[in-house]
């Protein structure tokens, strides 16, 4: 490039130079970020592990932070119980729906669909958090109160409960799958379609013995992130969960890791805040370990290919 | 006696503010040079106080920003002990550890603590004890206490908030709480204890609105009079600290101290609901 | 299997085509309740006069002009920050990264920093920016802590943009003797610009959307500002921030109302993206 014919001057030369330099601070830039992230988290959050004790911040379940007491196992279940099932439920209803938009309806459909999907997505989760309050909360109520009248060894907690936070983590979680698992059941090469049909499979065959499996490291990594996505959200569920420290059964009012932050750090100070940067740090490792496991199937997937 | 000391420490603060705001009346004749910021932090309960006070405050000196941040009582206290801001809201009395690190408790007003209830409920009242084992968890049914064959949803603040330790306190409950749900909102309590029948929840007095209805307490009402005579047990003070004496402040947090004890001022304390602490 | 003409129907082929039918069902009809039941909620309690003019506890409880000012702030700012530095990054690696390893490195920090959720950029933002850099509570704590977290969005998007861009034009460009930065700015950017734009509007989507990462960033403010410059620097909070604000008041007519708008908002942006991918399409194909 030096001995360009339109003339090669230094000031581009410099100015040349100072592109590259800037555009591979800004591409460092993604690391640098998830580094100090990483360190921060840490930092932040070890602290009040050796203050209170590693055993009796992760393994205890007394949350009292007036009285010292930070045992956060309950806090940890709820959300690996919450972030599982909601995955359950919305994982089936994701896929089918995904399989309906790449294989089944035609492009006109396809389009509205695909839109609605997106508007799902594109809704703050605070819209999801009012209206599990307004709809949801109401609903478990009469339940709960058609369950367990008269039993007195229920805490009745107004419908504020696990399940409640379950069923607005599905719809929350249900556009990432629908969008992810579509794209990974549309790269399915169309010849595997045709083969398989040609054998004498039905459609429905073809898409649950083929089309599926041929897919699956997409859809594997479809659930991934959906788990990712259940285990980080906040604010939709804030509220819908009712928020006291139980053991993570149907009907008990409970506290997620992400919930457990939002709600006091605001008003914490001292010990207690360090703590909810300890609860950060568990949650920063849990989404760690999700995304190591999903760049994994990625990097599988393409090694398949 | 927590309470009498809390009365006596407001009364105390009251004149000590009325004196800083008889000196200073001389300086203020220049009111348009005072500008810049009032940083201020601390209890979500004194919120609708705050924002309030600093709307009308600014009013009078149009080049001062009341900046409120509402982050709990003990986090605003923080904060003044590390500088970051020049007023702590706090809605409990300071403890002797706050106070011994410099701090000064001026109680700006006081407030009672409501009991809150759905409408549908037919218990009128309670009395301390009772209210004591609900939330501890021995009464668990309203026809317990009076009422309707309902099991008690218990609601509650979050751990670190200033009602909550307050209520808790002046029932003697602490860390002995089950709660069914802990709500990081005053308004979020009104409104689930609206909507759930089952439910009983404490809030601010000047929260209390027609959506609910409020417990009597050992056959006493939730009132202004009942408070300012001190005979309803749930109150507590609303302390506007300040690192050292207010006459030791910079001129901003000054006037706005004077603010708070004219007349103008206590409008507003009676406006948002709370009972003056003059 | 018998015959070749005759359909067989199976009936576990009906079965799962009902199931299939019935999610998809579920997943469209949930947007159409949700659009009903936020807008049937909302419109009783919207009054344009709250739109321009700003809240006030004493006078004007429901105004959400400040809001409206902080969002517009918020998208402002962080939009400066992110698209030099995510468009920047992306050509570094579609144009001239030559270390695999780098690139590897660097996708893969982008892929993590997309998985990490908005609460854990919300506590990162907080002690970093916020505490340690000293910004506090405010605008500018926010818009840096959204650059994190949108900066995937925008990174992913240019390079989709930049590897579609036909590699002929850059033969071209080289052959006619332009430098790479000459040929990157002059004929690749302006030949990929409603890709990267596109990227740009649904990165707007995401900081209009965004509660958790702001909530102890940028806090909940919403005094109008004194001065353009000034209010970068103190503490605001989004029209999202304020439905949260309101939900936790009970102030559900409120909240609605904000629901509302940001419902039109996303529409709106995802409206707009998709316009501009399509007049793109065309342009390709000329």
């Amino acid at each position: 490039m030096k001995y360009s014919i339109v003339g090669s001057n230094k000031t581009t030369t410099r100015e040349e130079k100072a592109a590259a330099y800037i555009f591979i601070a800004c591409a460092a830039l993604s690391i640098i970020a998830v580094v100090s992230i990483t360190a921060y988290m840490i930092i932040s959050g070890t602290p009040a592990i050796f203050k209170v004790g590693l055993v009796d911040i992760l393994f205890s379940t007394t949350w009292q932070p007036t009285a010292g007491k930070f045992g956060i196992l309950y806090i940890i279940l709820t959300s690996i119980i919450g972030t599982l099932f909601a995955v359950l439920l919305a994982v089936p209803i994701g896929l089918l729906t995904a399989v309906a938009l790449s294989e089944l309806v035609n492009e006109k459909l396809k389009k509205v669909l695909k839109s609605a999907i997106e508007m799902l997505a594109g809704i703050p989760s605070v819209v999801y958090g009012l209206l599990g309050i307004l709809i949801i909360n109401p609903a478990m109520y009469a339940l709960e109160k058609s369950i367990y009248a008269g039993n007195p060894h229920h805490q009745m907690t107004g419908g504020a409960n696990l399940i409640a936070a379950i069923l607005v983590l599905v719809i929350m979680i249900l556009p990432t799958l629908v969008n992810v698992s579509e794209t990974a059941l549309e790269t399915v090469p169309q010849h595997l379609r045709l083969s398989s049909l040609a054998l004498g499979a039905t459609k429905i065959q073809t898409i649950f013995k083929v089309v599926i499996p041929a897919a699956k490291n997409g859809i594997f990594s479809a659930i991934v992130l959906g788990v990712g996505r259940a285990i980080g959200e906040a604010m939709a569920i804030l509220l819908v969960a009712g928020n006291a420290v139980k053991a993570p059964w149907p009907f008990n009012s409970v506290r997620f890791l992400t919930t457990a932050i939002v709600s006091e750090m605001g008003y914490s100070q001292g010990l207690h805040r360090q703590v909810l940067f300890t609860i950060g740090l568990v949650l920063f490792v849990f989404i760690m370990v999700i995304n190591i496991i999903l760049s994994r199937i990625l990097k599988k997937g393409e090694e398949d290919d | 006696m927590k309470k009498v000391v809390s009365i006596f420490v407001a009364m105390l603060m009251a004149f000590t503010l009325a004196g800083c705001g008889g000196g200073s009346t001389s300086t203020k004749s220049n009111e348009g040079d005072l500008s810049g910021k009032i940083s201020l932090n601390g209890s979500t309960s004194m919120q609708k106080f705050v924002t309030a006070l600093g709307e009308s405050f600014k009013e009078k000196y149009p080049n001062v920003n009341v900046e409120a941040q509402f982050t709990g009582s003990s986090a605003g206290i923080a904060a003044l002990q590390k500088g970051t801001c020049d007023i702590a809201d706090s809605s409990r009395a300071l403890s002797d550890d706050e106070k011994n690190s410099g701090l000064i408790e001026n109680v700006v007003a006081i407030d009672g603590i409501a009991v809150s209830i759905n409408k549908a409920n037919k218990v009128k009242s309670l009395t301390k004890q009772q209210l004591a084992d609900i939330y501890t968890g021995k009464i668990t049914n309203w026809k317990d206490v009076g009422g309707a064959d309902e099991q008690i949803v218990v609601i509650g603040r979050e751990a670190a908030s200033g009602t909550r330790s307050a209520f808790e306190e002046l029932l003697k409950i602490e860390n002995q709480c089950k709660y069914a749900q802990e709500l990081d909102n005053t308004g979020a309590v009104v409104a689930k204890c609206a909507a759930t029948t089952g439910a009983i929840g404490y809030v601010s007095l000047d929260a209390v609105d027609n959506s609910i209805n409020t417990m009597e307490l050992d056959g006493v009402k939730a009132t202004v009079a009942n408070i300012k005579a001190g005979k309803y047990p749930l109150q507590r003070p609303f302390v506007m600290a300040t690192k050292g004496k207010i006459s030791k402040q910079n001129k901003k947090v000054q006037a706005l101290f004077d603010y708070i004890n004219s007349d103008a001022g206590q409008a507003i304390i009676k406006k948002v609901g709370l009972i003056s602490a003059k | 299997m018998t015959s070749i003409t005759a359909k067989k129907t199976r009936i576990s082929d009906n079965i799962l085509l009902a199931l299939i039918g019935i999610c998809t069902f579920f997943s469209a009809a949930l947007i159409v309740v949700i659009i009903v039941y936020v807008f049937s909620k909302g419109i009783p309690f919207f009054k344009f006069k709250d739109l321009i003019s700003p809240q006030s506890a004493l006078t004007n409880p429901n105004g959400l002009l400040g809001n409206i000012i902080n969002t517009l702030y918020i998208i402002l700012g962080t939009l400066l920050l992110a698209c030099p530095i995510g468009i920047g990054g992306a050509i570094y690696l579609n144009e001239y990264a030559k270390n695999k390893k780098f690139v590897e490195a660097v996708s893969f920090a982008t892929e993590v920093l997309s998985g990490i959720p908005s609460i854990i950029f919300g506590l990162f933002g907080m002690i970093f920016f916020g505490e340690l850099l000293g910004f506090k509570y405010s605008i500018l704590t926010g818009c840096f802590t959204l650059t994190l977290l949108i900066l995937p969005i925008i990174i992913r998007s240019t390079q989709t943009a930049l590897a579609s861009v036909p590699e002929s034009y850059r033969e071209a460009a080289r052959g006619l003797g332009a430098t790479k930065w000459y040929m990157i700015h002059t004929v690749i950017l302006p030949s990929c610009l409603p890709g990267i734009l596109t990227g740009v509007i649904l990165a707007m989507g995401r900081i209009i959307a965004e509660s958790a990462a702001l909530l102890f960033t940028a806090g909940s403010a919403y005094l109008m500002p004194r001065d353009f410059f000034s209010h970068f620097l103190e503490s605001g909070g989004t029209l999202t921030i304020q439905l949260y604000i309101a939900m936790t008041n009970a102030q559900y007519g409120q909240a609605f109302v904000i629901g509302m708008i940001l419902i039109i908002l996303i529409f709106l942006m995802n409206a707009l993206a998709k316009w501009i991918t399509k007049h793109f399409d065309v342009n390709t194909k000329e």
